[in-house]
């Protein structure tokens, strides 16, 4: 459960981050410039004497090839392990010993690092930070380490449902297209992942062009500006990553069976969502709060959870990815009820279609979206990566200040244009993990994959 | 237990206490922890402010002196089951609609209990305050529960330990490995309760519970954000200042007899894929007199396990290369006894008994010779960072005051907590480890893959 829950939230709030204003205002948000051409953007707040930055390039473990699939997440998870003149030992102690926080992400479509550091530490965090992007070592001991402990977690998910039904999902959804492949990989391409491997992805991989930067804590204009030409200058121009190819899901339904002997089934469901950048995002963003977004308030919950007690909990959320819109759902229910819940989301998805939401139901989905908008930037650290993802995503700053008038104008012909082309119980894309009762696998979830 | 989220959040806050301090040294005066505004209402109502003024939002708070641990025999989980009820309705409000006023207002809300405490919390808004407040103090007395209105919940908490515990042979080898760790008292049975006593909870069940503890002089009320602490005082007053004070039960707990045994627990799950262990000794808490010793073994946990730099990673991951993870961990925040736990996980073609020979000998090692300087400064360095970081959390420091305040701490102790740690010595830590690791007082767990069955 918590699982899924935790999740869902993380994918929620990176939802809100994109759409509505805040408390951090368009004008509180400063575009630095160093000499050298790098680009951030800054919000200065001095009251607490720390420092935090987020970091992120385009292109993630969807670029990873196949057979080496694992390659970008093993990358993030060695980069801090060994710079220069510095080995894993003295890196690592040097963090701990001023208390700087340094950790770098794949995602599957981006590659991000996240530092946070007590203002009196800035320019070493920095340098320590440019270190890690621009020479770092990759070690044999390092890596055969940290290899080992993926290699024991991905081992470890071999029994989590959650785990399984979301990587059978994916493989189901997008069949040879990267998308299909889990960022962190198999036990068998992780294994197959080498050091010139990693060495040639931090070479290629991260770069200025592909780069964006949110910095915000008690650090100045002036400060940053110098501070961003140290630690970034030594990146190539140009990354050589390539796009990821527009795709879209599997067009028909599909219900996938994993057999595992456990009291709750784990189920994943999903199918055609939408990009960020469709003009439709922000009527889909309202419809699916209705629907399985808002958490005690959503449709799924009432029907599923209030009424009849079958979930502890269920969802849905939109994941826009760059090359396809997604948008996914799941629960948790004993076996004897599997059917009884998915059938109950099916009806809850064909009735949004087919009758729409409420104008009740517009209007709180709105006042929602927008005013817990602030409670998502209420850190230093949110509104660097908030930052981040408005630049990732080509908004304008003055974007924040902008966004609840775009929640606030989605229309019900809005809501009923965009439920016609989300919502089909038809093409659902089903996984179960579990021994669920009186339920057939179907269409390619029936094929052994 | 929460009602949507894991309990471990909280973890992660009672370890990294807050306290503005300069990361120059330990040699400095270490400032006070926050500078939160206490006041107590004449019906018994404590209430904390922390002012935050970054972001126009606030975080509210209700924490009831009531949890798992006070549980009667045969109703395991009435704790946390209240919980969720507290959401279903009174004699104003219909079922939900609570939760559909808060959405609506743009807050987010939830609620989680532990074996001490149950707390019900919203994030909001800065003006929504009082709407807010208005609605926690309605249910604080005026709660609506029939059969009907129970009865799916409860199938809702049945389904929520299956997701968390049942599901989970790690989950089920954790229930069975605390009920182990405490022989008499209550910490022994699981927060949502056995599934067996779960299922014939009632709505009377409820009610009593209910009846019985939740009340303004059980609670603390704690209000973190862009506020003002003379105004938060006086709409508590005119919110929660109406409702009546009520005779709360002494908080009297079965105490655990001296451990003369070591117990050992073995289990083998076929979905178990990797090997574990571990081993939980009994430790004093935050009430305990000694407080030399419980902040000790805060220090102590940092140097064993804290991070890549501890001592456990790096000699068992890094330099002998037998463990694919191993660490330590200590909460000194419970309103009883705590416990002081070591683990390790086994990397490929080792074994969990050279895990645990291993940290064996760390643990020999610090029994005899101490920490070393180099240890106890950085320790000391992070554990202040962490508390400096913390601070960039309004939750974070509503959390941190009102689980130990629920838990039977006072402030004064919360905002000391940088002073108390400057203050720990190589000497102090020592001792600690010397009354702490005696292996006559300890559980050792292994968590097993069950190879026959495979």
């Amino acid at each position: 459960m918590s699982r899924y829950v935790f999740s869902r939230s993380l994918l929620v709030a990176f939802g809100l981050l994109l759409i509505v204003i805040a408390p951090v205002r368009a004008a509180d948000i400063t575009e630095v410039v160093s000499p050298g051409g790098i680009k951030a953007w800054l919000v200065e707040e001095r009251s607490i004497p720390i420092v935090s930055m987020k970091v992120a390039w385009q292109g993630g473990a969807s670029l990873d090839p196949k057979e080496k699939a694992g390659l970008a997440h093993l990358a993030a998870s060695t980069m801090d392990e060994g710079s220069g003149d510095l080995d894993s030992i003295a890196f690592q102690e040097r963090l701990s010993d001023l208390a700087i926080q340094l950790k770098f992400n794949a995602g599957k479509d981006t590659f991000s690092g996240t530092l946070k550091t007590l203002s009196a530490n800035t320019k070493e965090a920095f340098r320590l930070f440019g270190m890690a992007i621009t020479d770092p070592r990759f070690d044999e001991e390092p890596v055969e380490r940290i290899r080992a402990q993926i290699l024991t977690s991905l081992n470890q998910k071999l029994s989590n449902p959650n785990s399984l039904a979301g990587r059978a999902w994916f493989r189901l959804a997008f069949g040879d297209h990267p998308y299909s492949q889990p960022s962190e990989g198999t036990i068998e391409t992780m294994s197959a992942v080498t050091i010139p491997d990693l060495a040639d992805f931090a070479k290629g991989r991260l770069a200025k062009d592909n780069m964006v930067i949110g910095v915000v804590g008690d650090i100045g204009k002036e400060e940053l500006a110098s501070l961003l030409d140290k630690t970034f200058g030594e990146l190539p121009d140009k990354a050589t990553a390539p796009a990821v190819p527009d795709t879209e899901p599997l067009q028909e339904a599909a219900v996938k069976i994993i057999d595992q002997n456990i009291p709750q089934s784990a189920v994943i469901f999903g199918g055609q969502g939408i990009k960020r950048d469709d003009p439709d995002y922000y009527a889909a963003y309202v419809l699916n709060y209705v629907l399985g977004g808002g958490s005690f308030e959503s449709r799924l919950t009432d029907e599923i959870r209030e009424k009849r007690g079958l979930v502890y909990s269920v969802y849905s959320y939109l994941l826009p990815l760059d090359a396809v819109g997604l948008h996914m759902g799941g629960f948790g229910t004993n076996n004897a009820s599997v059917g009884e819940a998915l059938d109950l989301v099916a009806e809850e998805v064909a009735r949004v279609r087919d009758t729409g939401i409420t104008d009740e139901e517009l209007s709180a989905a709105k006042t929602y979206l927008n005013g817990s908008f602030p409670l998502s930037l209420s850190s230093n650290a949110s509104i660097a990566g908030i930052m981040v993802a408005m630049q990732m995503n080509d908004l304008p700053i003055e974007y924040l200040d902008q966004r609840a008038n775009l929640i606030n104008a989605v229309t019900q012909e809005d809501i009923g244009r965009v439920a016609q082309r989300l919502l089909d119980p038809e093409k659902m894309i089903v996984v179960v993990v579990g021994k669920p009762e009186k339920l057939e696998a179907k269409g390619a979830g029936a094929e052994k994959l | 237990m929460a009602r949507w989220r894991p309990f471990v959040v909280l973890l992660v806050f009672l370890t990294a206490t807050i306290g503005p301090l300069s990361s120059q040294a330990s040699s400095e005066v270490p400032p006070k922890l926050f500078d939160p505004k206490v006041t107590t209402l004449d019906n018994g109502l404590e209430v904390v402010v922390i002012e935050d003024h970054r972001a126009p939002v606030v975080t509210h708070m209700v924490w009831y002196k009531v949890g798992a641990a006070d549980e009667p025999p045969l109703k395991s989980g009435i704790a946390h089951f209240l919980e969720h009820l507290m959401f279903k309705g009174t004699n104003t409000m219909e079922p939900g609609e609570f939760s559909s006023i808060i959405a609506k207002n743009g807050g987010q809300e939830n609620a989680f209990t532990s074996q001490d405490y149950t707390a019900y919390f919203q994030n909001m808004s800065a003006d929504k305050l009082p709407l807010f407040m208005k609605l926690e103090a309605d249910r604080m007395q005026n709660l609506v529960l029939t059969e009907e209105i129970v009865a799916p919940e409860l199938k809702v908490v049945l389904e929520e330990r299956s997701q968390r515990t049942d599901n989970n042979p790690a989950g089920l080898f954790g229930e069975q490995f605390q009920a182990a760790q405490f022989l008499a008292h209550p910490y022994g049975i699981p927060i949502i309760g056995w599934r067996h006593e779960i299922e014939t909870l009632t709505a009377q069940d409820a009610i009593d519970w209910y009846d019985k503890y939740y009340a303004p002089n059980n609670a603390i009320l704690i209000v973190a954000g862009d506020v003002n602490a003379e105004e938060v005082f006086e709409l508590a007053r005119e919110y929660y200042g109406p409702i009546p004070p009520s005779d709360i039960p002494e908080r009297i707990r079965m105490q655990e007899p001296p451990q003369l045994a070591k117990r050992v627990l073995e289990m083998k799950d076929k979905r178990v894929r990797q090997a574990s262990w571990r081993q939980s000794y009994l430790a004093p808490s935050s009430r305990d007199a000694d407080q030399t010793q419980v902040r000790a073994l805060e220090v102590l946990s940092e140097i064993l396990g804290g991070g890549t730099t501890s001592r456990i990673y790096r000699d068992l991951v890094i330099d002998q290369k037998i463990a694919a993870g191993a660490g330590a961990f200590y909460r000194s925040g419970a309103f009883d006894k705590s416990t002081f736990v070591l683990y390790g996980s086994p990397s490929k073609g080792h074994t969990v008994d050279e895990v645990q020979a291993a940290i064996h000998a760390i643990i020999s090692d610090v029994v005899a010779n101490g920490v070393t300087e180099t240890e106890l400064t950085r320790a000391k360095k992070q554990l202040m960072a962490d508390a400096i970081y913390a601070r960039d959390s309004i939750r974070g420091a509503a959390n941190i005051f009102g689980s130990a305040l629920a838990s039977g701490e006072t402030v004064e102790q919360i905002v000391n907590w940088p002073q108390y740690i400057s203050e720990v010595t190589a000497e102090d830590i020592q001792k600690a480890a010397n009354n702490l690791f005696d292996e006559r007082r300890s559980v050792v767990g292994r968590l097993l893959p069950d190879t026959e069955e495979s």
